[in-house]
């Protein structure tokens, strides 16, 4: 198997990265925000492997089943969240939610 | 029986609760004999105590109970605690006892007052308050319990509230008790400072090692505070205005509680005088002989009994500073029992006199009561023959160890005193010979003014003759206590010795000087009684010659200070007040407002826009990266 150069797991991690972030910062619909957020959080684990295999750590990869997990209880709590408002009021925008504001 | 010693102050305590719970129930007379019981119980407890601490060694007469821990607080901890040394004990008797007679004259005297059982209420705390003063094992009980007199006396000198001038009494003995507290205040922070502890027993013990400048500074500090309750010069000016108050009120008073306790105060905490540079005793002395001289030159002049008698009480306590300024403790404590003995008869005998009278307190219009007032003349005269120093009566042994101190701290303070001492004994003389003798004005005019109704002198019943009796009795033997002539008789200063660490000053004259000195203090005594006699009873001169109105108005410093403080020292009372509302409160309350504002503000980033606040995780992501790579990388 041909050894390619960690750099470009990296560039492309930070590529995913940028674009979810991007995505957050200018989409509103929340389905899509919350797409973003799994992007970025995928975009980190991939940096974690990469940087694991180039360093022969494999701290990197328990980091990541970290994040993993941490990222399904969020979708969970996330999604029950999302599917709530939507009930409640359909086609509703992240920044409709700022009635919540105290 | 030295366990005992908590039931002294208990049973004042119990009484004070009970009139304060089931008082005006117990009403006429029972509130009064209840109190008086509770003050005998009191007595009889500080008896047992006296008793069983006779009874120990010498060297152990030094007994602390701790009931509780009051303050604990860090390293700072204060507990609830009494000690039982022979100098609180010695003080507990004398209040205790002069108390009892003091609550059993009050029935008799406030007899169809509409608010008897109130009186014996504040008179009870009144005397709860000196207990604690003076059998606190710490500074801060002492504190309490001086502060605790200080309420009492302006509830009890403004006694009779429905007349402005009683009112304003109280306040202002109160206002005035107040400047001297603030200097016990700042000497208790400093012993704590210093000690690490206001306990006596180890403030006492670590007092020879301080540095001078600290003791100096305590000591002169208390002196503050003790001049306020002791009525020195500058702040003796609550004393005659006390006079409002209800006549037992002023015998206590002036007499067992409140004014010896600044002289208790300063003989406690003797070791850290004598540790003071030598100026600082020096001057106590010179205040204390300066109010002595500047009362009597007042009292002289007085035509008010009860004036005559509070400035009387100023001057003897400027003897008693007198005597702690010249080291001579144990002069100061027992010319303060004499003192406590004549005064409280003097007083008593007063309000007797004016009780007779229907409340006429010009002693002008009195004349010949000797005749309608056989008890109280007699036992007024033993009173004054003791204050006014003529042998054997209390009052002479007391004086004489004070005028001994002094000759021996310095001559010209002696010359002084005697001078103080002379005065004494004519003003006493004026007032004995203006009352008791000579012809009566019962309805004389006075300022064109005749009393409204004819005045018929009568005795007073007996539960007031009863305690004038007991005094004149302890005012004539008094003196048996400690007498000069061996050291074996000199009993109060063997049984104080323990309380004094040594530093009682040892006078070494020869026996003729001390006989010389004595001579000549009987000679100044009889020479103002004889002077007195002269204008007074032959009316050989007139009296203008010695009561010149300067005199009378008290050298105008009243008047003086009054203007002062409605004057100038308005506008920086005024000055000081706008300074603690807006600087000080400024302060506070900015602090305040900054938070509230900065919080208003930042309050609007939060807008509830998710996006916004992601912007905000963003950037900040970004500032950090930023942040880490210039510092990787310069």
């Amino acid at each position: 198997m041909p050894n390619v150069d960690a750099a470009y797991y990296l560039i492309l991690a930070a590529m995913l990265f940028s674009i979810g972030a991007f995505g957050l910062l200018v989409r509103r619909n929340p389905l899509v925000m919350f797409m973003c957020v799994e992007l970025m959080l995928n975009a980190v684990n991939l940096t974690f492997v990469a940087f694991s295999r180039d360093l022969n750590d494999v701290g990197g990869q328990v980091n990541v089943f970290f994040v993993l997990v941490v990222a399904a209880a969020e979708v969970v709590v996330g999604l029950a969240i999302i599917v709530a408002v939507m009930r409640h009021r359909p086609g509703a925008t992240a920044d409709d939610l700022s009635v919540l504001r105290g | 029986m030295v366990e005992l010693v908590w039931l002294i102050p208990a049973f004042p305590l119990l009484g004070f609760l009970v009139l304060l719970v089931a008082g005006r129930k117990l009403g006429e007379p029972g509130a009064g004999i209840f109190a008086t019981l509770m003050m005998g119980g009191s007595f009889l407890s500080a008896v047992a105590v006296f008793v069983g601490l006779v009874d120990r060694n010498e060297n152990d007469r030094f007994y602390e109970l701790t009931l509780f821990e009051w303050i604990p607080s860090g390293d700072f901890s204060v507990d609830v605690g009494f000690l039982a040394d022979p100098l609180a004990i010695t003080m507990t008797l004398f209040i205790t006892g002069i108390a009892t007679l003091i609550h059993l004259y009050s029935i008799g005297y406030m007899h169809g007052d509409a608010n008897f059982y109130k009186f014996f209420l504040y008179l009870i705390l009144f005397a709860f308050s000196m207990l604690m003063l003076v059998l606190g094992n710490n500074l801060l009980l002492t504190f309490l319990g001086w502060e605790g007199v200080g309420t009492c006396s302006y509830l009890l000198i403004s006694f009779w509230f429905t007349d402005e001038a009683n009112a304003s009494a109280g306040k202002k003995a109160f206002v005035t008790n107040r400047v001297g507290d603030f200097g016990f205040m700042i000497a208790m922070f400093l012993a704590f400072f210093t000690f690490g502890s206001i306990n006596y027993g180890e403030m006492l013990s670590g007092a020879p090692g301080m540095a001078v400048g600290t003791a100096t500074a305590i000591t002169l500090l208390l002196f503050v505070g003790a001049a306020g309750k002791s009525a020195q010069f500058p702040l003796y000016l609550w004393l005659p205005d006390a006079m409002a108050g209800p006549t037992p009120v002023s015998a206590l008073i002036h007499a067992a509680t409140m004014v010896t306790s600044g002289i208790y105060l300063l003989t406690r905490v003797n070791p850290i005088i004598a540790q003071a540079d030598g100026w600082a005793p020096d001057i106590i002395m010179w205040v204390g002989l300066f109010t002595a001289l500047f009362a009597a030159s007042i009292a002289v002049a007085q035509k008010d009994i009860k004036k005559v008698l509070a400035f009387s009480t100023v001057s003897q306590l400027g003897f008693m500073f007198v005597a702690v300024g010249s080291g001579v403790y144990v002069a100061a404590i027992f010319h303060m029992i004499t003192h406590a003995f004549f005064k409280a008869l003097l007083f008593l005998g007063a309000g007797s006199v004016i009780h007779g009278m229907h409340d006429e307190q010009d002693m002008r219009r009195y004349g010949a009561l000797y005749k309608v007032m056989p008890v109280t003349a007699f036992t007024f005269i033993i009173g004054w023959l003791a204050i006014a120093g003529v042998p054997p009566f209390a009052g002479f042994w007391s004086k004489d160890e004070i005028l001994l101190g002094a000759y021996n701290e310095n001559k010209v303070a002696w010359v002084l005193l005697l001078l103080a001492a002379v005065m004494t004994a004519f003003y006493m003389s004026r007032l004995v010979f203006m009352t008791f003798f000579g012809k009566a004005r019962w309805d004389a005019e006075i300022d064109g003014e005749v009393p409204e109704h004819e005045i018929h002198p009568h005795e007073s019943p007996k539960t007031m003759l009863l305690p004038l009796v007991v005094l004149a009795g302890l005012a004539a033997a008094g003196g048996a206590m400690n007498l000069p002539f061996t050291h074996s008789l000199k009993r109060l200063e063997i049984w104080l010795e323990p309380s004094l660490f040594g530093n009682e000053q040892h006078i070494n004259v020869a026996a003729g000087t001390k006989w010389g000195l004595a001579i000549i203090a009987i000679v100044g005594a009889l020479s103002g009684v004889a002077g007195a006699a002269w204008i007074y009873l032959k009316h050989k001169a007139p009296a203008s010659l010695v009561e010149k109105p300067i005199m009378e108005s008290g050298w105008g410093y009243d008047t003086a200070v009054s203007n002062f403080m409605g004057g100038p020292g308005r506008k920086g009372f005024d000055a000081a007040a706008w300074f603690d509302k807006t600087i000080i409160d400024g302060v506070v309350n900015g602090a305040g407002s900054v938070v509230k504002g900065s919080g208003t503000l930042l309050a609007k980033l939060q807008t509830g826009y998710v996006r916004s606040s992601a912007v905000g995780i963003a950037g900040g992501a970004v500032a950090l990266v930023v942040y880490f790579l210039a510092r990787t990388s310069f």
